[in-house]
């Protein structure tokens, strides 16, 4: 008992345990906030940069020693915007579950403006035709998910804890949720 | 009050907030500067050859092979967010099929504190100069430039072109024996 009054434990179910029901519910309802809030920040996102994963999280070491595994990117994506060669661009394979960040080396476009283009990691040796869909040679732009903008060193390394070790999401999710839920203003 | 959890909490806010205006400060101070320069590139030997592209359609396409020289001193470039650089030479031009055709045929990485001042004299390209069908016979317009990606510590990822490029044309018969 002497462990969970120095973590400041009983205190905080003293808390609920003074809470009236008008209290309670007040409480649960800035819980909502904060979710929807997050919620609504991240599909803004969408709209202002155009991309349907506006950041993503560098997952593997193809760039480095650009992009290290846990490195945040903010991508945009504007129609209107021409590909050129040089640009990072995200893409998503046929086949494959998750976005392959890399760099646009080769490029081929039409009067019409279609366009077509070949990728490869920094890191890489060889071009990424053996990592597109079996017999796709070239991307189009409908495979682009977004162009890398903004860069941010070490942020996403939460994320990738959290996809390798699902019980500490859980757990980090639990205690933040019972800590809203219970903690008074 | 002033238990475990409650300083661990101040603490762990604390270090991250200063950090975060930090890196905010970091980005700030170098996101309105000019990242360019003059570059000199030639191209030395350029000759084309008409050969099956086994890598794409296996039908017979123009390979072209150059080597170039590249004098440039980017040491100017680098400050406190720039990470690395990231070089590339890329050769544009216009062929009836294609309005536009960019090929990488050279790239390089200097991160911060390694040689920054380049002299290149008859450097092989490291990429296959392949064209998308056969416009490279003959082409009269072929532009090579310099052109660098800057990876900061934090912040924007821009793209520049250096100042001063090459255009170079490609003889009108092909070259039958092995390079």
């Amino acid at each position: 008992m002497s462990l969970l009054k120095s973590l400041g434990a009983e205190s905080l179910f003293g808390d609920v345990s003074r809470m009236d029901k008008r209290q309670f519910f007040y409480q649960v309802l800035s819980f909502g906030m904060i979710v929807s809030s997050a919620l609504m920040i991240w599909k803004g996102l969408m709209v202002v940069t155009g991309s349907e994963s506006p950041i993503v999280v560098v997952l593997s070491g193809s760039m480095e020693p650009a992009f290290h595994r846990g490195d945040l990117l903010f991508l945009t994506n504007y129609p209107d915007e021409p590909v050129r060669v040089g640009e990072i661009v995200v893409f998503k394979v046929e086949g494959r579950d998750i976005p392959i960040v890399h760099r646009v080396i080769k490029l081929h476009e039409k009067s019409d403006g279609s366009v077509k283009f070949l990728t490869k990691g920094d890191n890489n040796s060889v071009d990424d035709r053996g990592l597109y869909a079996p017999g796709q040679l070239w991307l189009t732009k409908k495979d682009i998910v977004g162009r890398a903008r903004g860069f941010l060193p070490y942020v996403g390394m939460i994320t990738i804890l959290m996809n390798e070790y699902p019980n500490f999401k859980f757990a980090i999710l639990g205690i933040l949720a019972i800590y809203v839920l219970l903690h008074r203003e | 009050m002033h238990t475990v959890l409650t300083r661990g909490n101040a603490i762990l806010a604390y270090t991250l907030s200063v950090l975060a205006c930090l890196t905010f400060c970091c980005f700030v101070s170098t996101v309105f500067l000019d990242y360019r320069t003059n570059v000199k590139i030639n191209a030395v030997k350029t000759l084309v050859k008409n050969v099956p592209n086994y890598g794409n359609n296996k039908e017979l396409n123009d390979l072209g092979f150059i080597t170039f020289d590249l004098q440039t001193d980017l040491s100017g470039l680098f400050n406190w967010n720039v990470k690395q650089l990231f070089l590339y030479l890329t050769a544009e031009y216009k062929t009836e099929s294609n309005e536009l055709n960019q090929v990488v045929l050279w790239d390089k990485i200097i991160l911060r504190g390694e040689n920054a001042i380049l002299d290149f004299k008859n450097m092989n390209t490291k990429y296959y100069f392949w064209d998308d069908g056969n416009g490279l016979r003959g082409h009269k317009n072929v532009t090579l430039t310099l052109s660098w990606n800057i990876i900061p510590n934090a912040g924007l990822l821009p793209t520049l072109f250096g100042i001063g490029e090459h255009s170079f044309k490609f003889p009108d018969q092909y070259t039958m024996q092995p390079v």
